[in-house]
């Protein structure tokens, strides 16, 4: 008897120890730049907000179709027109061991109010909250707000109690006169993984959370993040097997990789639109051989820019192919998309091109600055470039001026009082929705909204439709001005949309991953083989 | 002696507020900090009130003595991308590269001299002539080239090292070590090639030079008359002389060594300094970037003072000078 005890034993600690090891899946990755912080109300970047998801959870998050669905909250409704009551997950505990309730919900929403939060636009989504019960709760807006869900999926929730404790009560800032800053180093989320080590710009490592409540196809128990600033020095970690997964790879390695063996790209369409942009607002542009008067302003001139763009040669030659030219603003995968709109694009036509330059009085052409980065979109200056090679068809000379992103933007953004004539830009909404590029991109500059309307295109009808497309309940109707708002910025050719990027990915051959249109990505549903 | 030391010190504060002050003119070129420590839909009086508060709209010479007056005391301020202490980030990072300078000079100079001995003294061997082809290679590749290159073939094609970072470290009480673990030797093969192989070929021209001029001077020929047997008379007598100004251009290239590990340390994802440095300038995070030129030429500036005094106590004409003879 004790002797089959024993075998028996044994028998059951190796067969623990066979699952021990068959379980033990560690997955490793690199990004070209760190998570900035791990504070969820640090700062509204995608690429850090992406991993935090891992970590932290809000009310609501996307799942492979980009659907929303219920994370933290179980179901939300529009009770009142300002109100949302959203009903929260039962039995959700922190990492900490923490309780997960409707206090943990007001105490986030109070916290990204504070001085160092860079979720401040969330905030100003939110009147106030009231607390029905442990697991209900009101969120009040300011005004009717349909979309407020799809807004909140970037809202992470902190525990109360953990903040407090932690001296971490208010946001991280950058400032630096708040000493706690506890949640910018250590984490203590509901998400399926939780924070071991932290090394800020070296390497972060995250451990299966074993207490989560959801259930997603990882089988993940460690992850290794580190970010590898240089292009070759990531894809050769790579193809070398000491990572599994790499983003973003440069197009031009796509063939290194197929060549490889183990590895592969990944690409698919990614959510941020590409696009030119002039100057409509200056009397006189700032940097063109047009004085006395701005050319930008003649609705021919840039109809002509329109015509003279190709933007199907700029998908083969630049993006090889793996773009998707776009006539709309938005992608297909943003709430709002019109797929009939989006096969109405101006055709190439370098002829009628000339014929509009020579009506508007230009027709020997004319010279000016092009403003582009050259290290923020995939090939962004080679799309630059391309431009400038195809509007010298039309007489256009284009001095173009590419650099990196951070002069870049230092240059042609607000705080410079849009110093720029000419430039290129992607856009992302960061809530998945046409009214965020209507509100940004192409609202006249006045009252907050536009601020990314780098060359002041302005109709008044557009931006009232925004307004009006921010507090529609019936989405017939909200589609209804999206699609209007559409046609007027196209008729009047606010901008030059060119393609939606790739996402480009470089994974191993041992795993599985899921790549969300707006580049994020999300471990819950990476699995190693 | 006093005065010279006095003289000395003057002159190097005065070389530190000068970097401080370019470093901190320029710094003006760099870009806008504030985009990259916002999100895209972070409003226009959010990122005003930023900059406002970061003190950025203040005069040029309130944020520079401000800078300075801090700087002096060893204060650095915050990092806008990692959100901590400046002084907290270099405390980290500064181990990773001393370890790779320092290895990489110890590597330059215990492969540099016996190559250049060699080469000096078998002038037309094939083996020399291979070194001198393959320092002329060190000499002219530029590090990244090298890098790469050697990520490629040990790292990628034998898959015999590791691509990029420096493995497995331990913590000795703030000091953390890569040398007392396999993959952090592992790790640590690569970027101190890379870094060691132009420090390397510039000693060991330098040796293979002085060598030859010694070897033609007549007490070296006066020992060989003695009778005395060649191993004594290259080693002893030849190699000893030429070490004077190998010793000194050692020194002072351990400054570069640090300063110029920004390349090697970026190419090889290496959590150093440079890198930290590198990753500062494409974030426009001033602070870090001040602290960094700020110590490099702190560095330079120790390194040339402590070469100064040994100059002083090694040569007797510099002291009657000082006494104001002639």
């Amino acid at each position: 008897m004790r002797r089959v005890t024993k075998t028996l034993t044994a028998a059951l600690a190796s067969a623990a120890l066979f699952a021990g090891a068959a379980q033990a899946e560690t997955f490793k990755w690199a990004f070209q730049g760190d998570v900035q912080t791990m504070d969820p109300h640090g700062l509204f970047e995608t690429m850090t907000l992406s991993f935090q998801r891992n970590i932290y959870e809000g009310l609501v998050i996307r799942d492979t179709s980009m659907e929303l669905v219920g994370a933290l909250a179980t179901e939300w409704e529009n009770t009142e027109p300002n109100v949302w009551r959203f009903k929260l997950r039962e039995g959700v505990k922190f990492h900490g061991g923490e309780d997960f309730t409707a206090e943990d919900v007001a105490f986030s929403v109070e916290r990204i109010r504070t001085e160092g939060s860079d979720m401040k636009v969330v905030a100003g989504l939110i009147e106030s909250t009231n607390i029905i019960d442990d697991y209900t709760i009101d969120i009040i807006t300011p005004s009717p707000n349909p979309i407020l869900p799809l807004q909140l999926e970037i809202f992470y929730m902190m525990d109360k109690g953990w903040s407090e404790a932690n001296g971490t009560a208010e946001a991280t800032n950058v400032k630096g006169d708040d000493q706690g800053n506890h949640a910018n180093l250590n984490a203590n989320g509901t998400g399926p993984f939780k924070l071991v080590e932290r090394q800020t710009g070296v390497k972060t490592v995250l451990a299966k959370h074993e207490d989560w409540w959801g259930d997603a196809p990882t089988n993940i128990t460690e992850v290794i993040f580190t970010p590898i600033d240089q292009d070759a020095t990531r894809v050769a970690a790579l193809i070398s097997g000491d990572v599994h997964m790499v983003y973003p790879v440069p197009v031009q390695d796509w063939q290194r990789l197929e060549d490889a063996d183990g590895v592969k790209p990944l690409a698919g369409p990614e959510a941020r639109t590409i696009f030119l942009g002039f100057d409509q607002d200056r009397d006189e542009l700032l940097a063109s051989s047009v004085k006395g008067k701005n050319p930008f302003k003649d609705v021919r001139v840039r109809k002509a820019f329109m015509k003279a763009i190709n933007i199907d040669a700029i998908n083969e030659k630049v993006m090889r192919g793996a773009a998707t030219p776009t006539a709309l603003m938005i992608a297909p995968a943003i709430n709002g998309f019109n797929a009939e709109m989006n096969e109405k694009r101006e055709a190439y036509d370098v002829e009628g091109a000339k014929a509009l330059m020579a009506e508007a009085g230009y027709a020997d052409g004319f010279e000016v600055t092009m403003d582009c980065p050259n290290d923020r979109y995939v090939n962004d200056e080679k799309i630059c470039q391309a431009a400038a090679s195809m509007l010298a068809k039309i007489g256009v000379k284009i001095d173009l001026l590419a650099q990196t992103k951070s002069k870049y933007f230092g240059k042609v953004l607000a705080q410079n009082d849009y110093d720029t004539s000419f430039f290129l830009l992607g856009w992302t909404p960061s809530t998945f929705d046409a009214h965020n590029p209507i509100s940004s991109l192409y609202s006249c500059r006045v009252d907050g909204l536009g601020a990314f309307n780098l060359g002041g295109y302005c109709n008044e009808r557009v931006t009232e439709l925004g307004k009006m497309i921010q507090s529609e309940i019936d989405p017939a109707k909200r589609q209804e001005m999206i699609d209007e708002a559409a046609q007027i910025h196209m008729d009047e050719v606010g901008h030059i949309p060119l393609h939606q990027q790739p996402l480009s990915w470089g994974v191993s051959d041992k795993i599985e991953v899921f790549q969300r249109p707006d580049n994020a990505f999300d471990l819950r549903y990476a699995v190693v083989k | 002696m006093i005065g010279f030391i006095a003289t000395r010190l003057f002159q190097s504060v005065i070389v530190m507020l000068t970097v401080a002050l370019i470093a901190f003119a320029l710094f003006r070129f760099v870009g806008d900090p504030i985009n990259n420590m916002v999100g895209q839909d972070t409003t226009l009086e959010e990122r005003a009130a930023l900059k406002e508060r970061l003190g950025l709209n203040d005069p040029f010479f309130i944020q520079f003595a401000r800078f300075a007056g801090n700087a002096a005391q060893g204060e650095f301020g915050f990092s806008y991308q990692h959100r901590r202490p400046v002084s907290e980030l270099v405390a980290e990072r500064l181990p990773a590269t001393l370890e790779l300078s320092l290895i990489s000079a110890i590597l330059a100079l215990a492969i540099g001299i016996p190559m250049g001995v060699y080469t000096a003294l078998r002038r037309n061997g094939l083996l020399s002539r291979a070194f001198m082809t393959l320092s002329l290679i060190g000499v002219s590749l530029p590090t990244f080239l090298i890098g790469i290159l050697l990520i490629l073939f040990f790292g990628v094609i034998l898959r015999w090292l590791p691509t990029f970072g420096r493995g497995e470290v331990v913590d000795l009480g703030g000091w953390t070590t890569g040398l007392l673990t396999e993959s952090g030797l592992r790790s640590l093969i690569m970027p101190a090639i890379t870094l060691a192989l132009f420090q390397m070929t510039l000693i060991m021209r330098l040796v293979r030079a002085e060598m030859l001029e010694v070897l033609r001077t007549d007490f070296v020929k006066f020992a060989r008359a003695r009778g005395l047997p060649d191993r004594y008379v290259h080693f002893k007598t030849a190699l000893k002389n030429t070490l004077v100004p190998v010793i000194t251009i050692t020194g002072l290239q351990l400054g570069s060594i640090i300063a110029f590990a920004i390349i090697t340390e970026s190419v090889f994802q290496w959590p150093g300094m440079g890198l930290l440095f590198i990753q500062a300038i494409g974030n426009v995070d001033i602070p870090v970037m001040a602290a960094y030129l700020v110590m490099i030429a702190f560095f330079f500036v120790v390194i040339n003072f402590v070469v100064d005094m040994l100059y002083y106590a090694v040569d007797p004409r510099l002291r009657v000078d000082a006494r104001g003879g002639h």
